[in-house]
């Protein structure tokens, strides 16, 4: 075979971020004879951090994956759940950090672009879209323009596709200055009997490309989002692909159709590293070779070289083998929703790819010697030093009011409306319950159950114990799908963290990922997808650990779905699952009001956790509960501030004071409002949940004692500080 | 009543208002490709919102050249009602069903939420079953909804009381305040001439089902059956 091709140099091994060590392996692969550049790409990418996970897979494998309503865990574009009466859930979250920092319109855009693809590659119709977003210091010159920008492109992308964004979580940090995290996750819905997977089979069977002609955008993105940033990072835009909703629109509409037909083999999309990850990835999980003609891949640009039509991530592809003889089937699919379409290629039984160009072999590789040479790594790592515990009587007690007022107009709580009505958040007319509450419900098409979603993880826990970290992200969205009557059934998980060559940073990996598993087993509740974002630093200062977790609950009737809204005056408000005397550190009383970041988090007692939870859910789907919300951010003053102004009702407490039981942030607590109070309190006896009444609804203040806010006041200042900040100049 | 939706590359309001529909009549929808050029015998043709052709030109302004549009407007020549909700009114303004034109909102950002209406007229095949002053809340998700023609054109639909639907508080005060997006008059949904093309920025088709959190919407469409039976 004659590969013609000038010699690869120490420089092209370092461009394409590949170590001395990873290219002695890849010409063991190749048994000596040395890459040409077409194959240096290929393995580049396909070993890149973003694609091979080289340094999480070890710890990854430690998380349970399996549950009998699990259809489909890690592994595949997305995860799959049954969730009855012959449907699935499918889902995924996935990151689009680093473009989104570059250039943030196209960077979030083409984020939920890759997601949706992800999803309805699987024969999954994407009902719902979410987001996980983290911005650097408000005041940090490059903020405000970052929020405009990437929820512009959320919105953007997600309102033309016409899939409502129905939810998310927004936090502001300095760590996130120079590098910021946009994680979009998707959820689909499709018939049990109808989904599809990547693992190519048959060989002679057709490959196909559909979608978006290829064009020399996003060349090499997957090594960028491989690499940490620096201050010249900017001058990497042009590797940001764009994003064309329109199109998305169409290849969902044409793919939904085709997979009706029962012309599909197997699909992936093109998502990192574009065509090589796909048909590398298809044809490795198949066990199959590949042959394709680049001289017939679909091109934007004229004179494109195979190299550059391996690497582009231009948007809005996807890679199909079909059934023998269904190619005119397909093909007329695709013409009638105006997207390309074309033979490409086809399987073989040589276990290679190989890629003809001009009627040249431009590249023959082993599929599988490079699929399990793919290096992991066991990077040292070390624990993260425990912080003490923090005394109540060590912080400020600031009056009660001071601090709600502080709290409720901070930019880790004030309200999100700025952004969400931004995105189209109710189109598909079965979005049930939408942002502002605990979690987003989304009405199963011409029926009366319902997905409860969320996004949560807390980094400032994480980076003090990036165990109890992990488990709190995990118990998050469980109490989150928990609050609105839903059983939590699974989740997706999306990591981002610093540079893992660093053993602290390699220690919050570990221990982060231990905590999502151990908490993942006590609640039933395991990882079916995931994404892992590594090297999230500029100039080598990291993030805060950031483990974001997506859960999926089911709610078995739309007609018990509880909000967070008061629904009455004169009910009873209680609180469920207080155990301790209130959790100061890591909490934001202690960083927005006394302008201190210290000590241990709230531990989660999962068996609390589950114990308080199921109660609560068995209280909602009994109608004993007219409210419910869990307590979070900010502790039980928040949340009731948070009822109360969604209501539009206040309420006057008693028999709770000091900063601590009003602002701690102990772990699985939720309030609920009853008509009856005797009756939660007697359920809650029997059920081994503490439960204490806590006052009453009615009025328009929040009072406590002979003091009192009015909500007026609360509304404006919560409802105010989004709009004001981001109409600011600057 | 036979009912139909016409879709475009790039609708997604389609199957909404097509569901809308069928829990008023009772009867499935029919779905019409914009290259379709023969349409069924129909009573109301429903132009759904989105982002047809991707909004790429000038929101509606592809659609409103599409082969079935030409068809759409000769039905309206004979009588056919169309109901033109988002995306559709601005194709039903660009293919010179109704006039004027919607522009980029006041604020310059996209905005989906609820809004309060003033019922202005319940004379037509739409509004029947609503009474004149009724307040209604009906979510409104554009980014160019803010409604603009010249004094002649404005002076014109006031004078033949041809505005269907404004924005306002809950009170039913029409206000500044109460307009997300900047349209003259507080114009939230006009008819044609002959009141048989109803163009409006709001989706009834959002709040007409109580598990949604509201059935406002659902009236016009039970206007519909009613009126064209």
């Amino acid at each position: 075979m004659t590969l013609k091709n000038a010699r690869i140099t120490d420089a092209d091994i370092k461009t394409h971020g590949l170590s001395d060590d990873e290219y002695k392996k890849i010409l063991e692969v190749l048994g000596g004879r040395e890459p040409n550049l077409v194959e240096l790409g290929i393995f580049s990418v396909m070993w890149s951090e973003h694609c091979s996970y080289k340094s999480s897979k070890k710890w990854l494998k430690t998380l349970p994956t399996t549950a009998p309503w699990v259809i489909c865990g890690p592994g595949e574009n997305a995860g799959v759940i049954d969730i009855g009466e012959g449907l699935a859930a499918i889902f995924k979250m996935e990151s689009h950090n680093h473009p989104s920092f570059i250039e943030p319109y196209q960077g979030a855009a083409t984020g939920v672009g890759g997601i949706l693809r992800d999803v309805f590659t699987m024969g999954a119709r994407p009902i719902a879209n979410m987001n996980a977003l983290r911005f650097g210091d408000p005041t940090h010159p490059k903020t405000r323009h970052l929020v405009r920008g990437v929820v512009a492109g959320i919105s953007g992308y997600g309102n033309c596709v016409g899939v409502p964004t129905v939810g998310g979580e927004v936090n502001f940090h300095p760590s996130y200055n120079g590098n910021i995290l946009v994680n979009a996750m998707t959820v689909g819905l499709a018939q049990q009997d109808k989904i599809f997977y990547s693992a190519a089979a048959g060989a002679g069977n057709p490959v196909v490309y559909v979608g978006s002609k290829t064009g020399r955008d996003g060349i090499h993105g997957a090594t960028m989002a491989s690499a940490e940033f620096d201050a010249n990072s900017e001058e990497k835009r042009p590797t940001v692909q764009v994003g064309d909703p329109f199109t998305e629109k169409l290849l969902i509409e044409a793919c939904m159709e085709l997979m009706a037909t029962d012309a599909i083999q197997s699909i992936q999309d093109m998502g990192a590293a574009g065509l090589t990850s796909s048909s590398f990835e298809m044809a490795s999980k198949g066990g199959m070779g590949v042959e394709l003609n680049m001289n017939l891949v679909p091109q934007r640009e004229e004179g494109m070289t195979p190299y550059e039509m391996m690497l582009s991530e231009s948007q809005e592809r996807m890679l199909i083998i079909l059934k023998p003889g269904k190619e005119e089937l397909a093909r007329k699919i695709f013409e009638k929703w105006e997207l390309d379409f074309a033979v490409i290629g086809h399987l073989t039984n040589t276990g290679r790819m190989v890629l003809k160009f001009n009627n040249e072999t431009v590249c023959d590789l082993p599929i599988d010697p490079l699929a399990q040479a793919s290096p992991e790594y066991d990077r040292p790592w070390v624990a993260s030093q425990k912080l003490p515990e923090v005394a109540a009587s060590s912080v400020k007690d600031v009056p009660w009011r001071v601090a709600l007022t502080t709290l409720m107009a901070c930019p880790d709580i004030a309200s999100r409306r700025w952004i969400w009505e931004q995105y189209d958040h109710m189109v598909m007319a079965d979005t049930a319950q939408r942002p502002g509450g605990d979690a987003a419900v989304v009405r199963i098409h011409n029926s009366n159950r319902a997905l409860a979603i969320t996004t949560d993880v807390t980094p400032r826990y994480v980076k003090a114990d990036p165990f109890e970290g992990g488990k709190q992200a995990v118990a998050e969205t469980w109490r989150n799908i928990t609050a609105v009557g839903a059983r939590p059934l699974a989740i997706t998980d999306n990591l981002n963290f610093g540079n893992p060559q660093k053993p602290e940073i390699m220690g919050q990996i570990v221990e982060a990922i231990k905590g999502i598993g151990e908490a993942c087993k006590a609640l039933d509740y395991p990882v079916i997808s995931g994404n892992v974002s590594l090297y999230n630093e500029t100039d080598g200062k990291p993030i805060l650990p950031t483990p974001a977790i997506g859960g999926v609950g089911l709610l078995d009737n739309l007609n018990h779905m509880a909000t967070i809204a008061f629904k009455d005056e004169g009910e009873h408000i209680l609180l469920l699952g207080q155990v301790g005397d209130g959790w100061l550190g890591q909490s934001l009383y202690l960083r927005e009001v006394c302008g201190e970041e210290r000590g241990a988090p709230p531990p989660v007692d999962l068996a609390h956790e589950r114990k308080t939870g199921d109660f609560v859910r068995a209280l909602i789907t009994g109608g004993k509960a007219t409210a419910c919300h869990d307590l979070s951010d900010g502790g039980l003053l928040v949340a009731l501030t948070e009822m109360a102004l969604a209501g539009n009702i206040g309420c006057k407490l008693e028999g709770v004071s000091g900063h601590a039981r009003l602002f701690g942030e102990d772990q699985g607590r939720y309030i609920v409002t009853a008509k009856d109070a005797g009756a939660v309190e007697a359920a809650a006896k029997a059920a081994g949940v503490t439960v204490q009444r806590i006052g009453a609804t009615g009025g328009s203040d929040i009072s406590l004692g002979s003091e009192a806010v009015g909500l007026a006041a609360l509304r404006g200042l919560h409802e105010g500080w989004f709009p004001s900040y981001m109409s600011a100049k600057g | 009543m036979r009912a139909g939706v016409i879709v475009f590359p790039g609708s997604n309001c389609d199957r909404d208002i097509a569901l809308a529909l069928e829990q008023s009549t009772g009867k499935p929808t029919k779905m019409i490709w914009h290259q379709d050029t023969e349409l069924p015998e129909l009573d109301l043709i429903a132009v759904p919102g989105g982002f047809s052709y991707g909004d790429y030109l000038r929101c509606g302004a592809m659609a409103a050249h599409s082969p079935v549009m030409q068809e759409v407007k000769r039905r309206v020549d004979k009588g056919v009602r169309v109901l033109a909700v988002c995306n559709g009114f601005q194709i039903a303004t660009e293919a010179g069903l109704l006039p004027g034109v919607l522009l980029r909102n006041k604020d310059l950002r996209f905005v989906c939420k609820d809004v309060n209406l003033k019922v202005e007229d319940s004379q037509s095949a739409f509004t029947a079953k609503y009474q004149v002053g009724d307040v209604i809340r009906i979510p409104i998700a554009h980014a160019e909804g803010n409604y603009f023609a010249d004094d002649e054109t404005l002076k014109a639909l006031e004078g033949e009381g041809r505005v269907a639907f404004r924005y306002c508080t809950p009170n039913g005060d029409v206000t500044a305040d109460a307009n997300p997006n900047g349209s003259l008059h507080n114009i939230a949904g006009i008819f044609n001439a002959s009141r048989t093309v109803l163009g409006m920025m709001p989706h009834p088709e959002r709040l007409a089902d109580k598990k949604l959190g509201g059935n406002d919407g659902r009236a016009l469409f039970n206007s519909l059956v009613e009126t064209l039976a």
